[in-house]
Parts: structure tokens; C-alpha cells; sequence
């Protein structure tokens, strides 16, 4: 790790002001992703601004139609909240399928959107179920938030303050986990929405995805078999040494079948 | 007053209490006045010309206080990193054995291969001052399969190997297995890799250097499975300094498995910069570092064929494979494809007639050596894979084609036509109880049950057996060993009966600390809590070959159950005049040393007090004190072995295997503690299992980068890919060694691989797959069944 200097403010408008006026600064908020790039030397800011003096970042409020998680929520709190178990199921069982118990603890959904790993499992829920990305500056619809690898909208200086997500009339995800890393060799978030189905798919590509053919098939018939006989183009997919093209392929015609039974049962 | 914990007592590990209290003291814990911190510069190009290194930036670079580089260990004269095997091919040609330079000169031949060594005040310094490092590398094509490597035209690791063979090696009767190939009935075949293995123990190496100039001495504080091997290796033929000179210390070691049982060019380097700079070094290598540069394990290329007559009895076995050695030889590299591979291919069968060769191969990865098992369970997986698919295609039943082809009982002693004899063993009788308790017979309703929710459930066995308790010197001398594999134990009783032991070879995660303390306890009638064991400190301990290849209890053991019986020797004469008895009168149970037939008694303590405080004793014939030391050099190895069973559910939707039961029944000889011999059958079981169904080392032909350079891309099973295991054991006792021990620390990595793929085939058998190569991943399974012969579908 090379040396840098450390800032904690109070206030998002600081926070704001300190990432424009310091070239080479960095938001931390887990640090899941960050710490282990400066310890490898692979990323080396000159200051890191950390988000986690900023209360009215963190917690879940209910909003009727919608849910807002604030972005320095970690996922244990999203995996275990009464709120998001009861009216999104489906984005309670995502979390807690995410890493291990010491990332849950420390990682936070805005970090995770923000950073738009391919293989990270929020990109699809955020998707999937059609969710806003509300920042310091402007509220980004997710269907122009995730530009591709490692890739966002969101523009030097902006910061994530809150995800709201529209509560769906059913919604599930599965996930088909890398065996060594454990994030989404191939994750599926279904959800039926008022105004049809969203199917989002992560892992599979250089980055989330939605699928219309299968949203489609299941605005007809909300069932497994509407989607088991519709093939994904291997075109475009990731091919590494876990899983080939096409086997990446078949794994989201399978997993967006086990999303929709989730999101049934 | 602590009791006598002997022999088949499972007391909690005495080491935890410090582990688990998080006082341990492993290289990285230790600080040493004016320490400063080593970084290596690592090639990044599997294959590349080094055609110069300019140092002046590093240099000046804050904090830095040396470079090294090849041309500075050139300049000082030293030694290349010696290899402790000598083999030769089937005309006596010793391998080829080019030069393994500490830091690389001329040319690099992996990446993780080392250029520089970087000297700063901090660790920060150093890893700033190794990035400003300029290595001017011409990049050259690396080669990394060892079936691309030996093909005509495909890129030369060194000008005077051609074709990058090491040595073409041979075991066993070729003449005879021809002939019995001739009039065979019928001839299986079998084409297989052994994948690349890293072996990841949880502490990366360390090593910390001081030169004393008052004194001319070194100590080196090294992550070693071996200090006095490393000692000899790198004080007598890297850096030439007398051996009287310098103290190698192995302390706590958080895990080898073999990695560390090898002499590295870190501890040369380091060693030697400690003097050039007049100051302690200290090296910690990180995770990814140890990725590119601990040795690797396994890497080979198979085809094996078994002559069989028309009642499926196995006529002659013929392997033929190519190994993989990385780009120069590591400590034990050909020795490991080689005679701990052949001599093992009879297994527990009655096999008349075995031939095998193996070419040993130079490519751009970094080299491999001895892994967990070591040999073994690549003998192992050939051989009983190889059973199963001859019994598949003759239609005999699995179990049936292995008792029809099993060493009974009264066979033994069993020589073997590769080499090796058997002393003793009972396969038949681990074969049975692994059926019972792996309740094989109710294996159809579980299957049904696996196929109503559309998944494919198999069994697999391994009946196998191993060679371990390395080694008796005069055999391993004649297949190449260029050291003695005898070990030592010396016994020291104080004046008070108090113990301590010092012993040659190392713990790091096996328990010695408490196994052998059981030993002395039982023996002398010493409480356990009396008697404390040290070991890792060539100060320390009178000398010793370390721990690798099971031999630790089976060697190590020996010499101190030797020394404790000198002890009681002695003791005896001592008593002998206390109680004004003959010698041969005198009787030592249970602590106590009594006249035959009398109640005159002096306890232990009492005999230790006389030895020190010589008042009342025969000086005239009889040296005070109470120590005794004992080498002991085996006579045979020693065969553990048994009969693991596993059992496999496959989900064709997604490739998935899950190993859902798993059974073993071994026979390791005399049992000295349960719970750590069920903790090591537990650890080596999840190794195998690692093998067969997750780890795969990865390199990228052409480039030689290792695509699976961390634990996010190289997959280490964990607690959830497991179930409960059932282990249980199942004892001959061995013929030669002194308790009757066999060794137990690899049995269960040796056997697993085997019976876990046996399970996969046989789950997937009912779509024509005869054959998964490791590891059976969802990818690779999935492909199987999309070109498998029948449609897929749960029967
Ligand atoms: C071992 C391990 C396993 C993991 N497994 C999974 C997995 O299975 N699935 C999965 O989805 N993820 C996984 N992760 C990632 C983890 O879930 C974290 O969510 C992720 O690391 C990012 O969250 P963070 O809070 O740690 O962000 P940080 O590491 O602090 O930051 C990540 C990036 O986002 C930026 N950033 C952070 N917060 C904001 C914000 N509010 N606004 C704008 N930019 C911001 C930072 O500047 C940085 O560039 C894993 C991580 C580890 C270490």
C-alpha cells in the first residue's frame, strides 16, 4: 500500500467538495473492493475520502410503493431486514448470498453499484427490478446506470446517497456462485413489475444485462417452462478458465428459471 | 500431579493452548534489532533473455540500501540451489541437472522466477524501490504442457536439454509385461491428467537473516519443514559457510504440506544479503507471491493400459507418463514423478508383471515438487481408475474385479515386482468394513431418491495403499538419494523427572507435540504434562531430516522410542546399585524400577535425582546424568492403506457434483492418538477431494502467465463442500517399526482423488462417460453431458 492521506467528513456537500478539489481522491466506503486494490499496489489515490461519518447515508426507509436503502447500508442489514424480507424477498435473499459473513458486515450497497463488478450481485437486482440511483447531484434511472465493465453513469465527484427500489409484485434471484471467488459465475434477478416482467442477468457478460426474450415469454406466463426453452446468444459472453461461453449461456436460461420458482414460492 | 497419558488416549493438542490463544511465534512475529525489509523482483514473462538490470533508480529511490541481482551472486562465487535426487534413465545416463542460479542469470524461466532482491528500511520502501527496479527482458515463447514441451520444435528451457527432457526413466519388467499383453483375454485402457496443484498452507513462507560479526555466525529464522536439511543444503553447497557457523530455526510453521520442505533460493538470498548489509533482513512473501513462486505439485500426463485374463485378473500393468518438473529442479522435483510414483502402481493387487516409464520435462511454470502425498496419489488415481474402467468394460462388478485381484492377508510379507515389499496389511478386511459402514447396500434406495428430483447419484472406491516413513537410506541411496533419511530423538531427563525432548523433525499442524509426549509418558510413566517436545532449531536439536512423507511418528517415533528405551536402561543400572540388586532383576513398569519379586521400588524421579546429585551411585562404571540420544534409519517403508468410498449426487442441469458421503477405513498401524490421527484422515481426505473435484493450477500456453494466480480464481474446498466424514481405522500392525506405526499424514490424500472421480463416473455411467478428468467441475461436467452418448435424463 502506498501512502495517502485520510478524510472523514460529516457532510455530503464535503464529501462532494473533497473528491473535485483533490485529484487522485477516492470514496472508500466497506472497502471490500478498494483495500485489497491499495494493498496490491494496483490503485494508489493520493487521499481517500471515507463515507461513513455520513449518518443519513445508512438504514432502509419504507416508502409505500418504493424502499430506499441508504448507500452505506452494508448487506447484512439489507439480508436481514424485516422491511426488505416482507416486501422484497427476492433482494433480502441476493444480499445474503453475497461473499462471505465479514464482507456482508462491511461491504455497502453503494459501493457494490458504484463499482459495477461483472460478477457483483446488486447490479442485477438494481436492474432487474427497474431501481433509481439516487446521488449527490440527480436520480439516474438503473436501465442507464451500468454502462458495461467496471462502468457507470455516474460522473467525477457524484456520489451514490441511496438506492430506491420499487416494490414488485414478486421477485426472485438465483445465483450459480464461482466456486473460488463465489460471486456470480452466472446470477439472475427475476422480478414482476406493475407494467410487466424484468429479467437481469450478471456474470455472464462485462456487465449486467437484461434479456427480452424471456421478459416476454414470462409477461405471458409467469412459469419456469415459458423461459426453458429460450437460448441466450453466446455472443458477447465471458469465456475464463471457470466457464466457457456457452456453458455461461445455459447457466442463465437455468438460473432465470430457479429466479422465477424462487420468486413463485 | 499430571497423570500418564499413553499410547491410544486422544488428549486435547497441547501446541493449541498457545494457537488458539493466538501466541504463537511464527516468522513474521519475530522482530530483530535494526531489522530491514527484502523484496524480490519477480520475472513477470514466463520465458525471457535477461539482458541487463539497471539498479541506479532503485537505488536512489528513499530508504533503499541494496539491490542484488545474478550478477552479484556471480561475482561472490556461490553456489546454485541444489537438487537432493540424482536419477538416471534405463541406461544408467544421470538426468540432466542444470544449474538453478538463486537469483536468475542469463535467462528467466517462469514467471515468479526471481531477478532482484530489493533492501529498504520499510516494507513500503523496498516494494517502492523494486517497482523502479529496470529489467530489460527479451521476451521469448514459453512452453508450459508438458505434451507441448517434448514436441519437436517447442520453445528449449536450456541449450543442453533437449527437447526439455530431464530424464527418461524407467521401472519394472518391459519384457515381461509385453508378453503378458500378448495373451491377454482382454486389454483396458485409460488416457488421464493429474491436474497442477498449489498447495496454499494458510501462513505464506517467511524467512528473517542475521549475521553476527563477533561471532562469524548466521541464523536464519526460515517458514521450514526441514531446518537442519536446509542448514546442509544451503551452508555446504549454496553460500559455503561451515555448518558450525550457522543456526537455521524453524519455529511455529502455520501449515507445509510439503510446500515448505524444500530449500528456496529466498533463504540463500536472504541469508547472504544479511551479511552484505551488516543487518537483519526480513522477507514475508504475500499470498500472490506464493502463488508464482511455492512449488507446485502433481502436473502429469498418462496413458496406462491392464492386460486382464478372461476372469478379469489383472496380467500386467503398463503406464506410460509425462511429468511435469517447472522450469529447474526443486528439492525433491525428480524424485517425486519418479520413486514415489512406479514402486506404487502394484497397489493392493496381485499384479504379476508392472512396467512404467516417465519422462521427466522442463517447462516455463514453476517447479514442482513434492505436494501432500507426493507421487502416491498419482500412482493411486492411474491405477484405480484404471480397475474401474476395466471392470466397466469386462461387466464385472467393481468390488468383485478388486477382492478377485486383492493380496489376501496371508500373503504378506508381499513383494511387489516394482520394488517395494509389503510387510504387512489386510486390504480385503478395509475393503469390508468400508461396505458396512458405508452402507453400500441400501446404495440403490438413495439413488432412486436422487433420481425422483432429476439427479444422478454414484459410488466410488478406492482400495489403495501406500509407501511412507521416508526412508530407509541404503534403498533411496540406491534410486538416487543424495542424503541419509534416518531421523533423531534425544531424550533429556532432568534432575526433577521432568522430559524434554529435542527431535529432528518439525511440527507444523500435526500434533507432534502431543503424540509424542503420549510416547514418552506411556513409556517412562512420565505425566504427559511432564514432558515437553522441542524441535525446529538447529541449536537446539542434535540434527534431524524434518517432516515430509508421513514419516514423522513412523521415523521420528522410532528414534525416540529407541532413546526413551536407552533411558530405561540406564535407569535400570542405576537402580540396579540403589537397591543393591542385579541388573537383570531389576524391572521398570509404570514409572517404577523394582527388584523381581520384592516390594523394593525407587520411582523415576528418585533414579533421575541420583543421576545428577552422584552421591550414592557407580561412578566407576556409570556416567552421571540421565540423556539419551538415538538415530534410527528404517528398514522398509511402511504401507498404510485402506478403502475409502464416495458418494456423489450430479445435477445435469448444472454440472454440479456434490459430494454428499464420504467413508474410509484405513489401516495406519498402531494408533497412538484417535482424534489426531481422525484430524489428519480428515485434513488429507479434504485435500483429495480438493484435487478431484476443485483445484486446478492453470498456466496460459504461450505467454506462461498462471491464469489462477489467487484464491478468487484457484478454488480450495471448504467447510460447505463437505460432509460429515466418516473415518474409522482398521489396523495391521507394521512388522518393523518399533510401536508398530505406519503413518497416517498422507493415506487420506492419496486415496480420496480416486474414489471421489470413481463416484462421478459411476453417477454419469448410464450416458456412456467413462472417464472425468480432475477436477470434475460444473463447466466440465456439463460439457461431458452435452456430448454424451444418451439423451440426459434422470433414469
Ligand atoms: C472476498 C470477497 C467476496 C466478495 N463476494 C461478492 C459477491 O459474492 N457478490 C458481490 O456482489 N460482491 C462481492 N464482493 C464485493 C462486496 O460485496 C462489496 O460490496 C464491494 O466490495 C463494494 O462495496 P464496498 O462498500 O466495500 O466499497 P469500497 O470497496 O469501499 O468501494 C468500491 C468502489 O466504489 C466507490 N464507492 C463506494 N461507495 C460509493 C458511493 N456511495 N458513491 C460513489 N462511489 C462509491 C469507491 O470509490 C470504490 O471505487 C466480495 C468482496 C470480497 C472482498
Amino acid at each position: 500500500m502506498k501512502p495517502f492521506a485520510y478524510h472523514q467528513p460529516n457532510q455530503i456537500p464535503d464529501a462532494a467538495k473533497l473528491l473535485t478539489s483533490i485529484e487522485d481522491s477516492k470514496l472508500v466506503a466497506g472497502g471490500m473492493t478498494l483495500i485489497p486494490t491499495l494493498k496490491q499496489r494496483l490503485a494508489s489515490p493520493v487521499a481517500l475520502v471515507d463515507l461513513s461519518k455520513l449518518g443519513d447515508l445508512k438504514g432502509i426507509t419504507d416508502d409505500g410503493a418504493t424502499i430506499t436503502i441508504g448507500a452505506m447500508t452494508p448487506h447484512v442489514v439489507v439480508a436481514a431486514s424485516q422491511l426488505v424480507q416482507t416486501k422484497i424477498p427476492g433482494l433480502a435473499a441476493l444480499a445474503s448470498m453475497i461473499g462471505d459473513p465479514a464482507v456482508r458486515s462491511r461491504g455497502t450497497i453503494g459501493g457494490s453499484v458504484a463499482n459495477n463488478d461483472p460478477a457483483a450481485d446488486y447490479p442485477a437486482g438494481v436492474l432487474g427490478l427497474g431501481a433509481t440511483i439516487v446521488t449527490s447531484t440527480r436520480e439516474i434511472a438503473a436501465d442507464s446506470f451500468f454502462l458495461g465493465l467496471f462502468e457507470t453513469a455516474l460522473e467525477p465527484g457524484e456520489i451514490i446517497t441511496a438506492i430506491r427500489f420499487p416494490v414488485p409484485l414478486k421477485a426472485g434471484y438465483a445465483k450459480f456462485k464461482a466456486p473460488a471467488s463465489r460471486y456470480a459465475l452466472v446470477g439472475v434477478f427475476v422480478a414482476k413489475v406493475a407494467d410487466g416482467v424484468r429479467v437481469a442477468v450478471t456474470g455472464a457478460g462485462p456487465g449486467v444485462f437484461r434479456v427480452p426474450p424471456m421478459e416476454a415469454a414470462l409477461s405471458g406466463n409467469f412459469d419456469p417452462t415459458a423461459i426453458a426453452a429460450i437460448k441466450i446468444d453466446t455472443d458477447g459472453l465471458t469465456s475464463d478458465i471457470h466457464a466457457e461461453a456457452d456453458y455461461r449461456a445455459h447457466l442463465v436460461t437455468v438460473m432465470a428459471k430457479r429466479a422465477v420458482d424462487a420468486a413463485l414460492s | 500431579m499430571g497423570e500418564v497419558i499413553g499410547i491410544g488416549a486422544a488428549p486435547k493438542r497441547k501446541e493449541d493452548q498457545r494457537f488458539l490463544t493466538g501466541r504463537g511465534n511464527y516468522v513474521s512475529d519475530i522482530k530483530r534489532p535494526g531489522m530491514t525489509a527484502g523484496v524480490f523482483v519477480r520475472s513477470p514473462h514466463g520465458h525471457a533473455v535477461l539482458r541487463g538490470i539497471d539498479k541506479s533508480a532503485a537505488l536512489a529511490s528513499s530508504g533503499v540500501i541494496a539491490v542484488l541481482t545474478g550478477d552479484d551472486v556471480k561475482a561472490d562465487g556461490l553456489g546454485s540451489l541444489p537438487c537432493g535426487w540424482g536419477i538416471t534413465d534405463a541406461k544408467g545416463v544421470p538426468m540432466k541437472e542444470p544449474p538453478f542460479p538463486m537469483l536468475a542469470q542469463d535467462k528467466v524461466r517462469f514467471v515468479g522466477d526471481m531477478v532482484a532482491f530489493v533492501i529498504a528500511e520499510t516494507p513500503e520502501q523496498a516494494n517502492a524501490g523494486a517497482e523502479l527496479l529496470k529489467v530489460d527482458y527479451e521476451v521469448l515463447p514459453s512452453v508450459v504442457g508438458v505434451l507441448e514441451a517434448v514436441r519437436p520444435g517447442a520453445p528449449q528451457l536450456f541449450d543442453d536439454v533437449p527437447n526439455n527432457i530431464c530424464c527418461d526413466w524407467e521401472l519394472g519388467d518391459k519384457a515381461a509385461v509385453e508378453a503378458a499383453f500378448k495373451k491377454a483375454a482382454h486389454v483396458a485402457k485409460l488416457s488421464l491428467v493429474n491436474n497442477r496443484l498449489i498447495g496454499n498452507p494458510m501462513e505464506p513462507r517467511a524467512a528473517i537473516a542475521e549475521y553476527e560479526p563477533g561471532t562469524d555466525r548466521y541464523t536464519l529464522w526460515t517458514t521450514s519443514q526441514f531446518p537442519h536439511v536446509v542448514r546442509f543444503l544451503m551452508g555446504a553447497l549454496v553460500l559455503n559457510i561451515p555448518q558450525h557457523k550457522l543456526r537455521v530455526v524453524a519455529p511455529d510453521v502455520g501449515g507445509g504440506f510439503g510446500v515448505k520442505q524444500f530449500h528456496y533460493g529466498e533463504e540463500a538470498v536472504i541469508t547472504w544479503a544479511a551479511k552484505r548489509v551488516r543487518r537483519p533482513v526480513k522477507w514475508v512473501a504475500s499470498r500472490s507471491e506464493g502463488y508464482v513462486s511455492d512449488r507446485h505439485g502433481r502436473d502429469h500426463v498418462t496413458e496406462a493400459e491392464l492386460a486382464l485374463d478372461e476372469n478379469g485378473k489383472f496380467l500386467a500393468f503398463r503406464v506410460n507418463t509425462l511429468a511435469n518438473m517447472g522450469g529447474y529442479l526443486s528439492t525433491f522435483g525428480p524424485n517425486i514423478p519418479t520413486n514415489l510414483y512406479g514402486p506404487l502402481l502394484g497397489g493392493v493387487y496381485t499384479t504379476p508383471a508392472i512396467y512404467c516409464n516417465v519422462k521427466v520435462v522442463f517447462t516455463n511454470t514453476v517447479p514442482v515438487d513434492a505436494y501432500r502425498g507426493a507421487g502416491r496419489p498419482e500412482a493411486t488415481f492411474v491405477l484405480e481408475r484404471m480397475v474401474d474402467v476395466a471392470a466397466s468394460e469386462m461387466g464385472i462388478d467393481r468390488v468383485e474385479i478388486r477382492r478377485r485381484n486383492m493380496i489376501p492377508k496371508e500373503a504378506y510379507p508381499y513383494q511387489t515386482p516394482v520394488l517395494v515389499q509389503y510387510d504387512s496389511g489386510d486390504p480385503m478386511g478395509c475393503l469390508d468394513g468400508a461396505l458396512v459402514a458405508a452402507d453400500v447396500k441400501n446404495f440403490g434406495v438413495r439413488k432412486a431418491a436422487s433420481a425422483s428430483k432429476g439427479k444422478f447419484r454414484g459410488l466410488g472406491y478406492s482400495t489403495y495403499v501406500e509407501a511412507c516413513g521416508l526412508a530407509p537410506s541404503r534403498f533411496a541411496g540406491r534410486l538416487g538419494a543424495r542424503g541419509g533419511l534416518y531421523e533423531s530423538a534425544t531424550v533429556r531427563v532432568h534432575p526433577t523427572g521432568q522430559v524434554t525432548v529435542m527431535i529432528g523433525t518439525h511440527n507444523h499442524g500435526q500434533g507432534h507435540e502431543t503424540t509424542f509426549a503420549q510416547i514418552v509418558s506411556e513409556k517412562l510413566g512420565v505425566a504427559f504434562e511432564n514432558v515437553d517436545i522441542v524441535f525446529g532449531d538447529t541449536d537446539r536439536v542434535q540434527f534431524g531430516m524434518g517432516t515430509y512423507g508421513s514419516r514423522s511418528l513412523v521415523v521420528g517415533g522410532a528414534a525416540l522410542s529407541k532413546a526413551t528405551d536407552k533411558v530405561i536402561v540406564k535407569g535400570k543400572k542405576i537402580a540396579a546399585h540403589l537397591l543393591e540388586a542385579a541388573e537383570a532383576d531389576i524391572q521398570f513398569e509404570a514409572g517404577k524400577f523394582s527388584v523381581a519379586g520384592t516390594d523394593r521400588i525407587k520411582t523415576f524421579e528418585e533414579i533421575a535425582g541420583a543421576a545428577y546429585v552422584p552421591h550414592n551411585y557407580p561412578l566407576e562404571v556409570l556416567e552421571p546424568g540421565l540423556e539419551e540420544q538415538a538415530y534410527y534409519d528404517p528398514v522398509n517403508f511402511t504401507y498404510p492403506g485402506g478403502c475409502h468410498i464416495a458418494e456423489v449426487e450430479v445435477d445435469p442441469e448444472t454440472g454440479t457434483v456434490t459430494l454428499v458421503n464420504y467413508t474410509a477405513v484405513d489401516d495406519v498401524g498402531t494408533v497412538i492418538n484417535p482424534m489426531i490421527v481422525e484430524g489428519q484422515l480428515h485434513g488429507g481426505i479434504v485435500q483429495g477431494v480438493g484435487q478431484a473435484l476443485f483445484e486446478n493450477a492453470v498456466y496460459d500456453e504461450g505467454s506462461g502467465q498462471l491464469l489462477s494466480g489467487s484464491l478468487m480464481d484457484y478454488c480450495m474446498p471448504r467447510a460447505d463442500h463437505l460432509p460429515m466424514m466418516q473415518v474409522s481405522t482398521h489396523s495391521t500392525l507394521c512388522t518393523h517399526t518399533p510401536m508398530g506405526v505406519k503413518g497416517c499424514g498422507e493415506v487420506g490424500t492419496i486415496g480420496s482423488p480416486a474414489a471421489v472421480i470413481n463416484a462421478v463416473v459411476d453417477a454419469l455411467s448410464h450416458l456412456g462417460v467413462t472417464h472425468v478428468d480432475m477436477p470434475a467441475t460444473p463447466n466440465r461436467i456439463w460439457r461431458l453431458l452435452q456430448n454424451a452418448s444418451l439423451p440426459v435424463a434422470a433414469e
